[in-house]
């Protein structure tokens, strides 16, 4: 790792005015930046950490019952404490390792926009609001292709806020070696109509399925699934061929409205 | 460089560390607590597991400066009072959960950890809990079975017997 300096502030206020400096980046579990650091791909001056941050930790249910997560809660209290909404804590409680949830970060997660990373989809199927430190923003509008979010430089997120949906439920198609999903839908029931997002799978990060949409808004039943997307622009590499992972979408779609709950 | 104050292992210690040092070198550089183990250094194999605050942490992924003030358990600190091996560790002995014995500091850090949150776990839970645990040598099965008698349930029969 090049050398830099870590700061541990103890509110979003000042950890916004440490990120100003120049080179400042925020650290949350550092599960996904302590070995991009360690790789030398990133090179901070200075490392703001958000773990010590109360104000940011922590799940309950906001006034319009949607539920709200701080941006440095760990997978592991998301899994424990987001009884609410059981899809989203059940995605939670399955990424990597007991270890790693312990760290990782909802915030980081989001931050990051892994192409393959899990929170995402959750996030893009329940029309979930990004909140930061300056404004809201919407799903649809935040994420932005594979590693890249609509967050400006030293732009914290501090909630995520997800309506709580009918029925929802995530499946994925786990890459054993990393422990990140090959292809994971999530698929949300509204009552005014049914998301669904993909990860994994697109060259372009996490997207919504619409023509899957379409169709289980109207027939919420696995049979309603269309037939796989089309394999161009689906990531393809030594795990699985484009068209393979075209064809995870279609099948962990179903499977994910025949276990929605 | 800083100053970090923790507990390890019930005692305070205090260093000075640079922003980049990792908890996993300070324990076992400066603090000469070589029992936690780097297989991996990038996440994946959890032989340096430790607990910070009472979770299990992979500790070549965190840094030093983010544990200030926090209490530390390593495999040091596992053992009982009088030096006798605790539950788990006889366990491990018992029922040969370890070969090399490079893996055995995390597999037992986060046996101990499954075993707060779930004294009785199914054999399923815990293999589920051990993904993070990478082990080269025994096949996995005798250290299940080590945790399954530690928390004090039948030894399952497996595949290999
Ligand atoms: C072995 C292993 C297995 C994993 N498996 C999975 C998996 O199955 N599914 C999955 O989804 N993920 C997986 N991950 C990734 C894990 O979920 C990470 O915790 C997560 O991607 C990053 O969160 P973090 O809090 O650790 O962020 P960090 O690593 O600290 O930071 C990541 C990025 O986000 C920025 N950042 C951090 N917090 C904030 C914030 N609040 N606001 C704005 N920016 C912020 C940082 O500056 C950095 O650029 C795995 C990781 C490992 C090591
Ligand atoms: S050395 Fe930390 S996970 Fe392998
Ligand atoms: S006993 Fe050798 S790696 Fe597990």
């Amino acid at each position: 790792m090049y050398s830099f300096d870590i700061q541990r502030p103890t509110s979003v206020a000042d950890a916004v005015s440490a990120l100003g400096a120049e080179e400042a980046q925020a650290l949350g579990g550092g599960q996904t930046l302590i070995p991009t650091l360690k790789q030398r791909l990133a090179s901070p001056s200075v490392l703001v950490s958000l773990g010590a941050i109360a104000e940011i930790k922590g799940v309950c249910t906001g006034d319009d019952g949607a539920l709200c997560i701080g941006g440095g809660t760990t997978h592991a209290t998301v899994a424990k404490e987001a009884s609410a909404y059981p899809a989203l804590a059940a995605l939670a409680g399955n990424i990597g390792d007991p270890a790693v949830r312990n760290r990782g970060t909802i915030g980081g997660s989001l931050a990051n926009n892994d192409p393959s990373a899990c929170y995402p989809a959750a996030a893009l199927a329940s029309g979930a609001t990004i909140v930061t430190n300056s404004r809201s923003i919407a799903a649809d509008d935040y994420f932005q292709g594979m590693f890249a979010t609509a967050l400006e430089e030293g732009e914290i997120i501090t909630e995520v806020r997800f309506p709580v949906p009918e029925k929802a439920a995530y499946m994925k198609f786990e890459q054993p070696a990393s422990r990140f999903a090959l292809v994971g839908v999530f698929v949300a029931k509204y009552a005014d109509g049914v998301r669904v997002a993909v990860t994994g799978a697109s060259e372009d990060g996490v997207f919504r399925w619409t023509d899957a949409e379409a169709a289980l808004s109207s027939n919420f039943s696995a049979d309603a699934v269309p037939a796989a997307p089309s394999g161009d622009g689906m990531i393809s590499d030594l795990h699985g061929s484009g068209a393979y992972r075209a064809h995870l979408v279609a099948v962990m779609t179903k499977r994910a409205v025949a276990a929605a709950s | 460089m800083t100053k970090v104050t923790m507990t390890v292992n019930g005692k305070t210690v205090s260093g000075e560390v640079k922003g980049n040092t990792l908890l996993t070198e300070f324990l076992r550089e400066d603090l000469r607590l070589t029992g936690t183990h780097v297989g991996c250094d990038t996440s994946q194999c959890g032989a340096c597991v430790v607990h910070v605050n009472g979770e299990a942490v992979k500790s070549c992924t965190m840094f030093a400066a983010e544990a200030d003030g926090a209490e530390v358990k390593t495999i040091e600190g596992m053992a009982n009072a009088d030096g006798s091996l605790s539950v788990i560790q006889q366990a491990f002995q018992d029922y040969h959960g370890l070969q090399c014995g490079f893996c055995t500091p995390g597999m037992v850090m986060s046996a101990a950890a499954l075993l707060k949150d779930n004294p009785k776990p199914t054999e399923a839970e815990v293999r589920d809990y051990l993904e993070g645990n990478i082990c080269r040598c025994t096949g996995y099965h005798n250290i299940v079975r080590a945790i399954m008698a530690a928390s004090g349930q039948d030894v399952p029969a497996v595949a290999a017997e």
